[in-house]
């Protein structure tokens, strides 16, 4: 399964950059929230994946014992999830802005030289 | 003593704060804080002379910064030097700038900067000295520019910020390998690794940027430019900084470092070619000017290169002369500023071709500028001439070349006598020009504080026994010599006494044939095409230039080109590290789950929706499809044992299609604009960086991962925290510090959406 | 959105959401739950009312703005992080009441600390979507 979850790493990371690299400002965004997908997996997967143990400690337990899913990447993640979606927020109201403004999602229209400031 | 430092910084603050009323008539009551810590370190005199005396506070011990004080007799010389003059400039200034209307900032820089020299000479620790060096050179860029309507005014400031700001980069860079190599910033330590430190093998650079530091700050050759440059700061300031205080942070920085570094050939030696070098040319150049304040900045730098000529010279007779020279020149070089001060205060004019006769007029000025004239000469009964005997002494009793040495000595003294004539006697001398009959004398305040320092010249040059062994003697023995002979006037007839009768002789002859003429300065300007000058200006605009075209290039506001630029880096970059250092084995045996069919499933799913985004033509598919993505990684979380993180990808993904839906379903469809060629270009950029991510994925899964941590949470969860989701304890209790900061930061994003929301478009915006 | 059964299943939907939400939070501390989940999915019940039953509604519904849940929210946090400091504890250690409370379990700062966490994200949240569905609805 791990080889699995590898492909799909550099498949979301791939497609996550593709993405960025088109004009439309929909696209970057698209393309930013598959390379977060993609980087909460790795992470995922370097901490080891378990199957049907998550850890949580059983029913009149004091301690995780045996084999369990590592809780470090999962509560990284977790964060990492809230906060993108705080970004997400903001860039697509961002994006919505400057459609408003200039009637356009195409990158390079919003091209201005930072010689001309 | 950290008060007497940080006084001059908060006193800085205070006179902001109390502007308004700096400005009128108290502006001469801020005298009283170098006044009183003149008196502090006067009141230090009879201590320092049997030890120095040290204070310790600590400030950062984790990288060994303490701020450490040692006040010796180098440190108390300059001390007293910069209260002192710092005095009387505070007190001239607040006649000479009457009215000014930034009377209040210039009090604060002036102040600022006497704390920051306070400072640079009494710490004992190198990396203090650098933090109180870079503010000098901060400071004096703020005096320098002081007049800052004025285009010259700025160019000049700024240049001499680049120049000493320069030599401060290299500074640190020495002072930090001084530091590695001794073990200790703390130079009284140094002291005692000093044998160690000479033999090293890495001496050489050491020294190399020290003395990039020192030549930038004391304007040595081929660094000397900034400082005639400087000199359009209001005149007290250049008394002040270019002649008593500032200028002599790099003399004292080699004379700080001479019983730890001095002594082997490689110092000696540079020291003495740069010293000469600088004496020479500036000596040279001072008598070609017509501008007292140009006449008087030549002949400082020539003043400065003698110093370090002398401590290249190194031994004790040449430490006692640098120590009484340093005096000396203070005292006449701070006088003749003030005294030109007063000229361009009075007349309107600085030209040594139009001046004469003044002491018609200003008699007091006129005797301030004479006695300061002839103590620079090196006449009898005044200090320079003990200075200079003690210099002709210590050229001819040099280890070698004795005679070439005393040679460029002498010549450089009859050409400084000639410019000390030129700015302090030859203004006041001669008839008095129709055009001058209205000026007057000038306030107390302005005419007061040159006679001081020229009387004081005079009297320590009667009596030298009251500069001796208050003043000498604690500084030749903090530079680790032996103290000599106490200073004596009369020596008897011997070579020195010969030389100084040549010196005078011939600079008197000079000064009576050779009248200032600006055909003498034109007939230098010539060569200014060859100067260090020109050469440091065109290869600052070169470089201004290829930065441009270098920010043009790769900074063009273009997001795709950062993105290209980054990720073939990295993928350049990485992909050398795994081809030549990493050994590559995928083994698929061990440890690896088995595929299951909803694995199967899932996986499938997840490509056909990436397929699906990446391919499609409309904003609500890519969305829906980008969603369906993020639905399977929350399956794949339940899986795999996350049931937290499922639950909440499920609903922020959830959330995002909701706020994705409400923006874009009104807008259209993708352009379809993308030509193939770009199209192929991305896809191979981004599917080799892919790939990359995938192996060394691959390579990390290899290694074995240590668990310490991650046990530790799971020990303790419940016996600790009492909580059994183990996820959940780590968020709100064990890190609940990050989960507030990170709280924050939503609430941040929302505000920010907030505000792009209800920000009514101005009209300049909608153009 | 003009479904009456939308409609009619969101009165009911509510409350039982919300009912739900909580549930979520309070049983993170023993199970997969929490604050953030917990606030998520209280936004994802208010947001349903709104597109069912027009925003201005569910505004009226919830009288005050949501933007007022947030310092709300952060103080709860900041206090329960607080509170350990005047019992001459360092900042955020976890203080606990001895006796449990039935359902929830122990009481103790760390489940003030989560409260304050789903209100945070609940106003977050309601205040980034009612304000572009406002503007743009």
């Amino acid at each position: 399964m791990e080889l699995l979850l590898i492909i799909l790493i550099g498949i979301l990371y791939a497609t996550g950059i593709y993405m960025m690299l088109r004009r439309s400002m929909v696209k970057l965004l698209i393309g930013l929230i598959l390379l977060g997908n993609g980087a909460n997996m790795l992470i995922f997967l370097l901490g080891g994946i378990t199957k049907g143990k998550p850890p949580i400690i059983g029913e009149g337990e004091k301690i995780l014992s045996g084999l369990y899913a590592d809780p470090i990447p999962q509560s990284l993640i977790l964060t990492a999830i809230v906060i993108s979606f705080g970004l997400q927020s903001f860039a697509i109201v961002l994006l919505k802005r400057v459609y408003v403004l200039i009637q356009t999602d195409d990158l390079n229209d919003l091209n201005t030289p930072d010689t001309d400031i | 003593m950290i008060s007497a430092v940080l006084s001059g910084f908060l006193f800085a603050m205070l006179v902001l704060l109390f502007g308004k009323y700096v400005k009128g008539k108290p502006a001469v009551l801020t005298t009283l804080l170098p006044l009183s810590l003149f008196a502090y370190f006067l009141g230090m005199l009879p201590a320092v002379q049997t030890q120095p005396l040290l204070f310790s506070y600590r400030w950062i011990p984790s990288m060994g910064i303490d701020l450490n004080f040692k006040l010796d007799g180098l440190s108390l010389l300059f001390s007293l030097l910069i209260t002192g003059i710092g005095t009387l400039v505070f007190a001239y200034a607040s006649y000479y700038l009457k009215g000014h209307r930034y009377l209040d900032r210039f009090y604060c820089y002036l102040s600022l900067f006497m704390a920051s020299m306070l400072g640079l000479v009494l710490s004992d620790n190198v990396m203090l000295l650098f933090v109180f060096w870079e503010l000098t050179s901060i400071t004096s860029f703020f005096l320098i520019g002081f007049n800052n309507d004025d285009p010259a005014s700025r160019r000049n400031s700024l240049m001499a910020l680049a120049i000493t700001g320069g030599g401060g980069f290299l500074l640190m860079t020495g002072f930090v390998l001084l530091g590695t190599l001794a073990g200790g910033y703390s130079i009284s330590a140094m002291l005692s690794s000093a044998e160690m430190l000479k033999g090293h093998a890495w001496y050489g650079w050491v020294l190399f940027f020290l003395f990039g530091g020192a030549f930038t700050k004391s304007a040595q050759f081929p660094f000397h430019f900034w400082l005639p440059g400087a000199m359009k700061a209001p005149t007290p300031v250049s008394a002040y900084l270019h002649s008593a205080t500032m200028v002599k942070a790099g003399v004292y920085l080699l004379a700080r470092f001479t019983p730890v570094l001095g002594g082997h050939p490689y110092w000696n030696t540079t020291l003495l070619i740069a010293g000469a070098i600088t004496m020479l040319y500036s000596a040279w150049h001072a008598i070609q000017r017509t501008d007292l304040k140009g006449i008087l900045a030549y002949s400082t730098i020539a003043a400065l290169g003698t110093l370090v000529f002398l401590l290249g010279v190194g031994t004790a007779e040449a430490m006692a002369a640098a120590a009484v020279f340093i005096l000396v020149h203070a005292l006449y070089k701070a006088a003749l500023f003030l005294v030109a001060g007063i000229l361009d205060h009075e007349t309107g004019t600085r030209d040594v071709t139009i001046l004469r006769g003044l002491r018609k007029v200003m008699l007091p000025v006129a005797a301030a500028g004479m006695l300061a004239a002839l103590s620079s000469a090196g006449l009898p009964l005044t200090f320079g001439f003990i200075g200079k005997d003690l210099i002709y002494e210590a050229t001819l009793h040099a280890p070698a070349y004795g005679y070439i040495l005393t040679g460029i000595a002498v010549l450089t003294n009859i050409l400084v006598l000639y410019a000390g004539f030129q700015a302090g006697i030859r203004p006041f001398a001669g008839r008095l020009p129709e055009g001058f009959r209205s000026v007057h004398l000038p306030d107390l305040r302005l005419w007061v504080p040159p006679l001081i320092l020229a009387t004081l010249g005079l009297l320590y040059g009667m009596i030298p026994a009251l500069a001796d062994a208050s003043l000498v003697q604690p500084v030749v023995q903090a530079l680790g010599a032996v103290s000599p002979a106490p200073l004596k006037i009369w020596h008897g007839f011997n070579v020195v006494l010969l030389l100084s009768g040549v010196t005078l002789a011939a600079g008197f002859a000079l000064y009576f044939i050779r009248m200032p003429s600006a055909r003498h300065q034109l007939a230098v300007d010539r060569f200014a095409s060859l100067s260090p000058e020109t050469l440091v200006v065109r290869s600052a605009r070169g470089f201004s230039r290829f930065s441009t075209w270098y920010t043009n290039r790769l900074h063009n506001g273009n997001l795709r080109s950062y993105v290209h630029i980054i990720i073939i880096f990295i993928t350049v970059l990485l992909a050398y590290k795994l081809i030549t250092g990493v050994h590559l084995y995928f083994d698929i045996r061990t440890n690896v789950a088995p595929i299951t069919v909803y694995d199967l499933t899932v996986f499938g799913i997840i490509l056909f929706a990436i397929w699906k985004t990446v391919s499609t033509s409309s904003r609500i598919t890519a969305v829906a499809s980008m969603s369906v993505v993020g639905y399977c990684i929350c399956i794949l979380f339940v899986i795999y044992s996350a049931p937290d993180l499922a639950m909440t990808q499920f609903t922020i993904d959830t959330l995002t299609v909701v706020l994705f839906v409400l923006v874009l379903f009104r807008l259209p469809r993708f352009l379809r604009i993308n030509d193939r060629k770009v199209i192929v270009r991305d896809s191979i950029i981004s599917g080799l960086f892919g790939v990359l991510i995938a192996i060394i994925a691959l390579e990390v899964m290899n290694e074995p991962t240590n668990k310490e941590t991650s046990r530790f949470y799971a020990e303790n969860a419940y016996l600790l925290a009492k909580g059994k989701n183990v996820v959940n304890v780590m968020l709100v209790d064990f890190r609940g510090f990050d989960t507030m900061v990170e709280i924050t930061v939503l609430v941040i994003a929302a505000l920010g959406v907030y505000s792009l929301l209800k920000l009514r478009i101005s009209s300049s915006e909608k153009e | 959105m003009k479904s009456v059964i939308l409609r009619t299943a969101s009165n009911y939907l509510l409350p039982l959401l919300l009912l739900f939400s909580v549930f979520i939070l309070l049983r993170g501390h023993y199970n997969p739950g929490g604050g953030f989940v917990g606030g998520l999915i209280a936004s994802i019940a208010f947001m349903l009312h709104a597109f069912a039953n027009q925003l201005e509604n569910t505004r009226k519904l919830l009288r005050y703005p949501p933007g007022a849940l947030i310092p709300v929210g952060l103080a709860v946090s900041l206090l329960s992080g607080l509170a350990p400091v005047f019992a001459g504890q360092p900042f955020m250690t976890a203080l606990w009441f001895s006796a449990p409370v039935p359902i929830i379990g122990l009481v103790g700062t760390p489940l003030f600390f989560d409260i304050g966490v789903y209100f945070v994200v609940i106003g977050i949240t309601l205040t980034i979507l009612f304000n572009i569905s406002e503007n743009i609805l």
